[in-house]
């Protein structure tokens, strides 16, 4: 039992490793910071041509979405990064992460702004477009207002995907919160730095996902 | 050389490919039958753990809840590597293969136990009262009135989430089961050539893609039902 | 002789093979109160949405005060501003306030300032009976007090022309007498309507004209008190007797 907690949960060691990890979580906040808005807004674009009347828009909007649904992220981080290089294209970690994570998320965000989008009744569009509002207006003012309320839960929950994904980027050696702790590991021979690597994100995702159960009605937890 | 035989040498070289295709077909053979266990092990482990929430015996349900707090709170990777790491100091050993199968099926278990519950709590207060008034029994109202509809409900987002843990797969590189990506990196590294990669890429997306189409048309199907 | 408020002649649309409008020709002079009847999949509702080419008809032309609403480069959002519409869902916008459901059209469409906007939505309100709900949202609100506010929303832009569809069908009966009061103000203040509805006291007492359609067509037109009592055609006739009860 005292080699669990010598091997799990070494303070001493957690506290040497507190500077490192910390330098990685800020790393880490600016992942998200740089990833999140940019899948929604990239999401928000192929909900809007996923429903267009034309099929050249519709088709290879569906198209992009479905093959980014299907690529594991780590394929496609590890793709971009050391198989991107063979065709000339030298990418530094940071910025391979946000491509590869640019593409995922926008495909798994694009789905449920889409569904959004469907959930807002065809009579608002009618009642906006009768009073002179043109598209982009009827869109802006009374359609994505709704859309967005209605799928909260899910972009909330997504969104917290998106943070654990961050991860990932330890792989390709960026120095997020994992990556510092496995450096940290793996000069102690204790595996306490990556305990504490989780306790950091139970500290900021429990609270999250909590909310997300509490929302309920909905079943996509 | 033109730029299109550049490209189709660095990233579709026949030779390369044909070198190191057997690796490469061990890899989708690990990686099909890790994603049917975890998806088999985790789907039923999270439905039980549901369906003992509704026997309200209050430590277990919190002791459940926790679990799957947690488990859906932690980056699946930190959980691997902790385990991986850990355990043999703890003086458990295990294979890599053995601890991702261990770990995805725990974090699917998480994720199902709240679809299945959240789908248990959904369905009306209304059958469970028809059921028992009509002399059924707390179990058998359970398994057969209230689980199936429970279920039905449940497919859609279960199906989404099953075919997003069974792609975590590939993370089992970082600890050395010899999955696909990891066929793939290896050959890439000894080749000096992209091909293998590619080659990975493409065979993920004939694997997941019939999966996520499978999964948009059966969201249609059940959204029906749900209105 | 007086522009119409609204002119349309030759107005066909066809669903598939399914022709829902045939031929319709039809005039309504200004501060004329028209109510349409007939049967459900008459095309009567279709017609309506024609009217401000919600549904886009597939011949025919539309005349606004004589202005063409249905040639190739009219500026379909102007025009709208002139067309009022009332539905039966209502349509309000659930996220905004009655006083925002009013005054969106003003601000975006018009470029009102939003103290204008506010102010010309609460005086809208104030004419439909709901000064004091300015601040209340479509859910606070009873099915007579949306379609009151709905009713507001459309004619703070000063329409010329308002169509009504089927605007108490969605209420329960006790809620349809405020809707039909606002309506009743409405005509007296000299604003062209026209009516697609089931309520044959309404008409009687309110209509300037009633038309009869069924089958995409008009099959019957004249004042309320021909029509409702000493109806010409035969499937009016049986229409009027299987709704009224008689």
């Amino acid at each position: 039992m005292s080699g669990f907690i010598e091997q799990f949960f070494n303070i001493q060691i957690m506290v040497a490793a507190w500077p490192t990890l910390f330098r990685g979580l800020a790393v880490t906040l600016m992942l998200c910071l740089a990833v999140i808005p940019m899948g929604l807004f990239g999401g928000l674009v192929a909900a809007l041509a996923s429903n267009s009347n034309y099929k050249i828009i519709r088709w290879p909007t569906i198209a992009f979405v479905d093959f980014f649904r299907s690529i594991p992220p780590l394929v496609l981080l590890i793709f971009v990064y050391s198989g991107l290089p063979f065709a000339g294209l030298r990418l530094s970690p940071f910025s391979a992460v946000v491509i590869a994570f640019f593409l995922n998320n926008s495909a798994y965000y694009g789905e449920i702004l889409r569904a959004g989008l469907n959930s807002v009744g065809y009579g608002q569009t009618e009642a906006a477009r009768s009073t002179g509002l043109n598209i982009v207006q009827t869109h802006l003012y009374v359609i994505l207002p709704q859309a967005i309320r209605n799928v909260l839960p899910d972009l909330l929950s997504n969104t917290i995907e998106v943070i654990k994904l961050t991860s990932l980027a330890s792989v390709v050696s960026l120095a997020e919160i994992l990556y510092s702790a496995d450096m940290a590991r793996s000069i102690t021979y204790n595996a306490s730095p990556i305990v504490l690597a989780a306790f950091i994100y139970l500290m900021i995702l429990w609270p999250l996902v909590r909310l997300v159960s509490q929302f309920g009605k909905n079943l996509d937890v | 050389m033109s730029q299109w035989e550049r490209f189709t040498d660095t990233f579709f070289n026949r030779a390369v490919i044909i070198k190191y295709l057997p690796d490469i077909y061990h890899g989708i053979w690990i990686t099909l039958e890790l994603s049917i266990l975890i998806v088999i092990f985790g789907i039923l482990l999270g439905t039980c753990l549901a369906v003992l929430r509704v026997y309200k015996i209050l430590p277990l349900s919190f002791c459940i809840i926790v679990f799957a707090d947690v488990f859906r709170a932690l980056p699946p990777l930190v959980l691997i590597l902790i385990a991986f790491f850990g355990l043999p100091s703890a003086g458990v050993y295990l294979s890599s293969f053995f601890v991702l199968f261990i770990i995805l099926t725990l974090v699917l278990a998480a994720f199902s136990e709240e679809i299945v519950w959240a789908g248990l709590t959904s369905v009306d207060s209304g059958q469970w009262k028809a059921a028992r008034s009509t002399g059924l029994s707390l179990n058998q109202t359970l398994i057969w009135i209230i689980l199936p509809q429970a279920f039905r409900l449940a497919i859609p987002p279960l199906t989404n989430r099953a075919i997003a843990i069974t792609k975590m797969t590939a993370l089992g590189t970082v600890i050395g089961v010899p999955d696909i990506l990891n066929q793939a990196t290896t050959a890439q590294s000894f080749s000096g050539n992209a091909s293998p990669l590619m080659i990975a890429a493409i065979i993920y997306v004939i694997i997941f893609l019939p999966l996520v189409i499978a999964s948009r048309w059966l969201e249609e199907k059940f959204s029906w039902r749900k209105a | 002789m007086a522009i119409a408020a609204l002119e349309v002649r030759g107005l066909s649309k066809s669903f598939g093979s399914n022709i829902v409008l045939d031929n319709i020709t039809l005039e309504v002079a200004k501060s004329e109160m028209v109510f349409i009847l007939g049967p459900s999949g008459s095309g009567k509702s279709t017609f309506l949405r024609c009217c401000n080419r919600l549904e886009e008809p597939d011949s025919g032309e539309i005349f606004l005060n004589g202005e063409p609403l249905t040639e190739k480069n009219v500026n379909l959002n102007k025009a709208r501003e002139k067309i009022g519409m009332v539905f039966q869902a209502f349509n309000l916008y659930p996220h905004l306030s009655a006083e925002k459901n009013v005054s969106l059209a003003l601000r975006k469409v018009r470029g009102f300032s939003t103290e204008k906007a506010n102010d010309v939505a609460r005086s809208a309100l104030d004419k439909v009976g709901l000064a004091d709900k300015y601040r209340s949202y479509p859910s606070e609100l009873s099915g007579g007090q949306q379609q009151r506010v709905a009713i507001a929303r459309a004619m703070a832009l000063e329409p010329q022309v308002m169509l009504f569809d089927e605007p108490t069908s969605a209420l329960d009966p006790e809620l349809v007498g405020d809707v039909l009061e606002v309506m009743r103000d409405m005509k007296a203040s000299g604003i062209t309507m026209l009516v697609v509805s089931h309520e044959m006291n309404f008409a009687r007492e309110a209509a300037d004209r009633v038309i009869f359609m069924d089958n995409g067509s008009i099959i019957e037109e004249g004042p309320p008190e021909k029509i409702f009592t000493a109806p010409t055609n035969s499937r009016t006739k049986s229409f009027l007797t299987r709704v009224s009860g008689n």
